[in-house]
Order: C-alpha cells, then sequence, then structure tokens
C-alpha cells in the first residue's frame, strides 16, 4: 500500500470516528428513550418500519463503522503479531465489507 | 552514612543485574552514582557520558523502569528507599552494560529527512527569518532536541513496529518543515504513514518524560495534518 493510501486511510478513521461519535449518542439516547417509555418491540417496529429518516441514520451508522473498525483492527494486527503487507490489508477489507453487509441486513429488517 | 542499593545491567542483550552499594552523597546525579562504581568498584563497567550538564545527550539510561538523563536526575528524585535499578535504554540494542547502539535511532532521522536542506549558495545574502513569525513560533516549541534517545526509547509504538520512526526524528522533522529556508519537498512523503507521524497513538510518554519539555506529541500532530492535507490535494 503506498503512502498516500495509508495516510488517506488513517483520515478515513478520523472522519468515520466523528461520525461515529455523533451516531452512539443518538443510538443510546433513542435505547434509553425506548426502554423508559416502555414500548414494546412492535412499536419500535412500527416507529421504524418505512422509515426514511431511521434508514438514512442507520445505514450511515453502519456506513461509519464499517470505514472505522477494519482501518483500527488493521493497526492492531499489525502493533500486536508483527503483521503487515497485502494480505493483511485484504483481510481487513474483506472484514469490512461484511461488516457492512451484517450491518445492512439489520437495518433492512427493521425498515422493510 | 546512608548508603544506596544499586542495581545496575551488565551484559549485552542478555545479562544480569549486579548488585553495588554506593555511599549516599548531597546533591548526587544518577550519573554520580555510575561514576562512582566505575571509579571506585568496578572499572570494567560501560557507561556513556560528556558534558554533565544537560546538553550533549549522551547520558540517557532506564532509572528505576523510566528513560531519564542521568546527569541532571538528582538520586533524591528517583531513588525511592535509597534503591536505584539502572538499565541500558529500551528499544534500543545493548553493546555493553549501560551503553546501547545509538545507530537505529539517528538512522530514522536520516530517514525523516532530518537534514536541513537550504536553497542558497554562499554568494547569496542572508535569508531573514523573522522572529515573530508562526513559523517561527512553531520551530522554536521544538527546537531544543539533544538526541538524547529517551523519547524513542519511552516509546510504545516504536517497541510495537520496528519501522516506525518515533517522536526524535519526527519533531526534527517538523522543526524543518517549519523552516522557511529550506526546500525538501519530499519530506512530507518520508513522515507520512504507516511507519511515520499517523502511527502514533498520541500516548504522549516521549512528552512527558522529555527532559527539555518539548512536545514530540504536538509536532507529531502537525506532521499529520499537514500530511493529510497533501494527500488529499495529491501531493503525497
Ligand atoms: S552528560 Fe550530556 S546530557 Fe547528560
Amino acid at each position: 500500500m503506498n503512502t498516500r493510501t495509508q495516510v488517506l486511510l488513517w483520515g478515513a478513521q478520523r472522519a468515520s470516528a466523528a461520525v461515529l461519535a455523533l451516531c452512539v449518542i443518538v443510538h443510546l439516547v433513542t435505547i434509553i428513550y425506548a426502554v423508559r417509555n416502555g414500548l414494546s418491540a412492535a412499536e419500535v417496529l412500527g416507529r421504524t418500519r418505512g422509515s426514511g429518516l431511521w434508514f438514512g441514520f442507520y445505514a450511515l451508522f453502519i456506513a461509519a463503522v464499517a470505514v472505522h473498525a477494519p482501518i483500527g483492527l488493521r493497526t492492531i494486527l499489525s502493533e500486536t503479531f508483527d503483521w503487515r503487507g497485502r494480505s493483511l490489508d485484504v483481510l481487513v477489507l474483506i472484514m469490512g465489507i461484511l461488516l457492512a453487509l451484517w450491518g445492512l441486513r439489520a437495518v433492512w429488517a427493521v425498515f422493510a | 552514612m546512608t548508603v544506596l542499593q544499586v542495581k545496575v545491567w551488565r551484559g549485552g542483550e542478555s545479562g544480569h543485574y549486579q548488585e553495588f552499594e554506593v555511599p549516599r552523597f548531597e546533591s548526587q546525579s544518577v550519573l554520580d552514582v555510575v561514576t562512582y562504581i566505575q571509579r571506585s568498584l568496578d572499572p570494567t563497567l560501560s557507561y556513556r557520558f560528556a558534558c554533565r550538564v544537560g546538553m550533549c545527550g549522551s547520558c540517557a539510561m532506564t532509572v528505576n523502569g523510566k528513560a531519564r538523563w542521568t546527569c541532571r536526575t538528582h538520586v533524591a528524585k528517583v531513588a525511592a528507599a535509597d534503591r536505584l535499578e539502572i538499565a541500558p535504554l529500551a528499544n534500543l540494542p545493548v553493546v555493553k552494560d549501560l551503553v546501547t547502539d545509538m545507530s537505529p535511532f539517528f538512522e530514522k532521522w536520516a530517514a525523516a529527512h532530518g537534514r536541513f536542506q537550504g536553497g542558497r549558495t554562499r554568494r547569496d545574502d542572508f535569508e531573514r527569518v523573522p522572529p515573530d513569525s508562526p513559523q517561527r513560533g512553531l520551530v522554536d516549541e521544538a527546537i531544543e532536541c539533544i538526541g538524547c534517545g529517551i523519547c524513542y526509547s519511552s516509546c510504545d509504538v516504536v517497541s510495537w513496529n520496528a519501522d516506525y520512526l518515533g517522536p526524535a526524528a519526527l519533531n526534527r522533522a517538523w522543526t524543518l518543515v517549519n523552516d522557511v529556508r529550506d526546500t525538501d519537498q519530499t519530506r512530507l512523503a518520508a513522515v507520512a504513514g504507516d511507519a511515520g507521524c499517523h502511527a502514533c497513538h498520541t500516548q504522549m510518554t516521549c512528552t512527558e518524560r522529555c527532559p527539555k519539555q518539548l512536545s514530540p506529541t504536538a509536532s507529531i500532530a502537525g506532521l499529520k495534518r499537514l500530511a493529510l492535507a497533501a494527500a488529499l490535494e495529491g501531493e503525497i
């Protein structure tokens, strides 16, 4: 991987961290609201089904996770196991794609 | 008279601690202790020093687990219960006893383009740098490095990533990036990425331990920002 890509990955991780910080707060406030108001699963689904706003928000959340986590994992694996190069990059890329797919599947499940 | 119990590393990469008893004096520095051992107890002990006044950066050792400049470290400050454990700097190959091979450290200064590259000849006039210009201010904050290697020895990222340039070399690069006279256009690329400034986790041990109270962390953060801007512009 060339230096420019490494630097851009670092930038992407910082940017996704900022998005995540916001998303996590909104997510936590939503959970606390739902629990404190005793919403049932059906009532939660009633609010999320067909809601473009919730879909958009959680899709953004998943996108941020799918960008942030693999880049961090790449550094952790590299520093822990002295592992560098293409095999590591491919592994974390696959991780990112899987995270995005799993996440979007979950978002789709509460939307559709 | 109080006596200090001093354990000193003997050998190379593998070795052992040897115990010495050293009389305690007033205003005694850790370097005084090592010197006493070498002059009065065991002349085969190897260690390094030169100026004894905190200028040359050659006397750094690991004292009770932390890297310190020994000539300016008072025993009173570090020897709880009159005990000292003195070892060579971490993250560098040990030559013998308390002497490390500093080559990897300075090779990384070279890799970080730590050398000033001017654009003028002796026939040109001096280039004037206003002392109160913002860039000169940034240089001032980072320029007093004495190359002791304490930050490098204290940095976890160096211990995890052998390619990482380390705090001192990056701090040096930062002073040159902000030197308006310097013409090296490839320095930023040389200090960016996985082995450069972007590997720093901002743990700040370098800044905490720097005997000159510099902040390599701040210099590295500056490099990160400049390099990201350059990468976005397609310049690196
Ligand atoms: S001997 Fe020169 S800095 Fe300590």
